[in-house]
């Protein structure tokens, strides 16, 4: 599903459809990152309120956990695993020249705004290292050709 | 009649080429008029030879692997539907050595079924435990586990048999079964591996833990970064409802099971327990002081049985074998099978399940074949990134619970990450620090500001002076015992392990003489 422009009553109603369950924080703030691709401000304050919490606490609970962004992703993005298992296969080599061939660090978007470089704490590929997931898809035996075709590949979709 | 092809919907299998084998098969088929049924399997976990087709043939299912999807037109111009000789073939899958030494108990249908066919299932042994549970008493079932000697596979090794009494024995109406899927230890596959191969057998397990304790309602908690596991189990729920094992009259007998499957968001530390259940409940998940212990207090302050996927699993087995033939596998006080996974820079990486006892050697060298890249093995790191670095002489070690904590290791979740000789042990050391200062929850001091200390200090030993070389190793060691000694959880508590362990056996590579490492450590 294509990422969606923010709309106070689409949220108003994905936060219903995900608040049912006790402890429904966390899915309601997947939903709807999965829904409009990050989590600003307005949504903050629109799950605290629906939910009857803080603004400080789901705050705190959007800052906590490295899936949730607050600013909007690129296109693509791409992490690149950093596991011990992956560095047996050479994964420092691999960071350097993601981080090089892109411009930018981990957790950072290209100024085109295409690709987003995140790093990750393994993936579960760890004797098909090094691991890299591209778009959610895991990849397994990436090195610096086959990392720059993924990327490429996934720009032309 | 058609033949029955087997191609893995294992993630692993996907990420070398699965599916664009599939695709090739299914397209070559069409072309040459061939009758094909296709089975999406789990993988038999021998993970170098991904993608693994196998074919159903008289003498059994044969084995082709790996094969691309530039291959498959070769394959089947070879006979590969008759399960001809080729050079990618290696006979019938389940005589190779290396899954014929293996004695596989919780991974006995990974691999073999479509995960999600209950038929499969229940042909395969599935069900067998449920249905011996549900004719005892529920103390009985807590007794039967308790006499395996099933310890807990997350890590810990508790004995699940005394975590399940103490939940049964609480008073509380409201109890829980949480099942710790977060699997974040680097080197570390096989809950998800579980998850996407056979993930009725975990709902299986958390049905008997829950008839055992006396719990109607139940989480699985996994790892965002598993999307496939995570859609398989979700699947394999719903199955399980429709199905009568999952809902308000599990089997026909009148007891209630409410089974959720909910998604982490990106926490290594989730994987510890009590921040698992705060993060089920929706808040920062942050480590709660023990006690009150989660058997009493723990999700939302009920009951609650938190146990890993794969301790879960092994239950059914181990109701349907009866305790005894569990206990019989094993040595001293592990008992039973462990699953270990072999990965990193090793020939032949993948799941190798087998009674404890297995020396390290054997693991790495007779499984696994060595190095990938064909070099010296210079140390493997046993039991996830917060296990000790053991260097090539102690590959004699026996892998179980007693005898790696007797030499400063821990088996931990099993995983057994292989590095060769050209690795730099001081970025290792430095990395375990780093790791631990990026997951850390941030709640306990020595944990959140020694993991930023430990970094700083191991760049000082690095790259500073010589002279204060010495100095700064004594900082490094004073630090490894404050985090052991004054951390909250097992993060902080064992990020020393690694280090300490690159100080002991790898102290060259800080910059340290043999002999002076040797009398620090």
């Amino acid at each position: 599903m294509s990422v969606q422009e923010w709309s106070a009553d689409a949220a108003a109603e994905i936060v219903r459809a995900h608040s049912g369950p006790r402890g429904a924080l966390l899915p309601v703030l997947q939903a709807l990152q999965e829904h409009f691709g990050h989590l600003g401000a307005e949504a903050t304050r629109l799950v605290a309120k629906e939910l009857n919490l803080s603004r400080a606490d789901v705050h705190g609970v959007v800052t906590f956990y490295s899936d949730f962004r607050t600013a909007p992703p690129g296109r693509t993005v791409v992490a690149v695993c950093r596991g011990e298992a992956c560095q047996s296969r050479g994964s420092r080599e691999l960071e350097r020249h993601a981080q090089h061939s892109l411009g930018v660090g981990f957790g950072e978007t290209t100024p085109d705004g295409s690709v987003t470089l995140d790093q990750v704490f393994c993936l579960g590929n760890c004797a098909l290292s090094p691991a890299v997931q591209i778009d959610g898809r895991l990849v397994g035996r990436v090195d610096a050709d086959l990392f720059d075709r993924l990327v490429a590949d996934a720009a032309a979709l | 009649m058609s033949t029955t092809v087997y191609i893995p919907c294992d993630s692993a299998a996907r990420s070398v080429g699965a599916d664009e084998v599939v695709l090739a098969l299914l397209v070559e088929a069409q072309l040459r008029g061939l009758d094909i049924a296709l089975v999406r399997n789990g993988s038999r976990g021998m993970l170098w030879l991904e993608p693994l087709v196998e074919v159903d043939t008289a003498h059994g299912r044969v084995a082709y692997g790996p094969v691309s999807a530039d291959d498959v037109a070769a394959l089947l111009d070879a006979g590969m539907l008759d399960g001809a000789a080729h050079p990618q073939c290696h006979g019938v899958t389940d005589e190779l050595p290396w899954l014929a030494r293996q004695q596989r108990v919780t991974f006995s249908r990974v691999g073999v079924i479509d995960p999600l066919s209950p038929a499969d299932y229940v042909a395969q042994g599935g069900l067998a435990g449920l249905r011996a549970a549900l004719g005892m008493r529920p103390t009985q079932v807590v007794d039967a586990v308790t006499e395996s000697g099933l310890r807990g596979r997350g890590g810990a090794g508790f004995p699940t048999g005394i975590k399940w009494k103490t939940v049964a024995e609480a008073s509380d109406p409201t109890k829980f079964v949480c099942c710790n899927a977060d699997e974040g230890d680097s080197g570390t596959f096989a809950d998800r591996m579980l998850l996407e191969g056979d993930p009725f057998a975990l709902i299986e397990g958390m049905v008997i833990a829950a008839y055992a304790v006396g719990a109607a309602e139940g989480y699985v908690y996994v790892r965002s970064e598993y999307p496939d596991a995570v859609a398989t189990l979700r699947r394999a729920v719903e199955i399980a409802y429709k199905e009568a094992w999952l809902g308000a009259d599990v089997m026909g007998r009148g007891f209630s099971f409410d089974l959720e499957v909910r998604v982490g968001a990106g926490a290594y530390i989730c994987g510890e327990e009590t921040a698992m259940l705060d993060s089920l409940e929706g808040k920062r998940g942050i480590v709660r002081a023990k006690p009150p212990i989660p058997a009493l207090q723990g999700l939302f302050g009920r009951p609650t049985v938190v146990n890993n996927v794969l301790s879960l699993a092994t239950v059914p087995a181990v109701l349907a074998g009866g305790a005894e033939a569990y206990r019989e596998l094993g040595v001293g006080r592990s008992r039973g099978t462990q699953v270990f996974q072999l990965a990193g820079n090793v020939a032949q990486g993948g799941i190798v399940e087998t009674a404890f006892g297995l020396s390290l050697r054997d693991l790495v060298e007779g499984f696994g074949g060595g190095t990938a890249t064909g070099r010296p093995i210079r140390a493997v790191q046993v039991g996830g990134p917060l296990g000790a670095y053991l260097p090539a002489d102690r590959l004699g070690l026996h892998l179980d619970y007693e005898e790696l904590a007797a030499d400063g290791a821990m088996l931990g979740h099993g995983g057994v990450v292989v590095f060769d000789d050209t690795v730099d042990m001081g970025q290792q050391a430095r990395f375990a620090m780093e790791f631990c200062a990026a997951e850390s929850c941030g709640k306990c001091t020595p944990c959140r500001v020694g993991a930023v200390r430990g970094v700083e200090v191991i760049d000082a030993i690095l790259h500073g002076s010589p002279d204060e070389r010495s100095a700064n190793v004594e900082i490094l060691e004073d630090l490894c015992e404050l985090m052991t000694d004054g951390s909250l959880c097992a993060m902080g508590g064992l990020t020393p392990n690694p280090v300490r362990s690159v100080l002991r056996h790898f102290g060259e590579d800080l910059g340290l003489t043999p002999v002076s490492a040797g009398t620090l450590a």
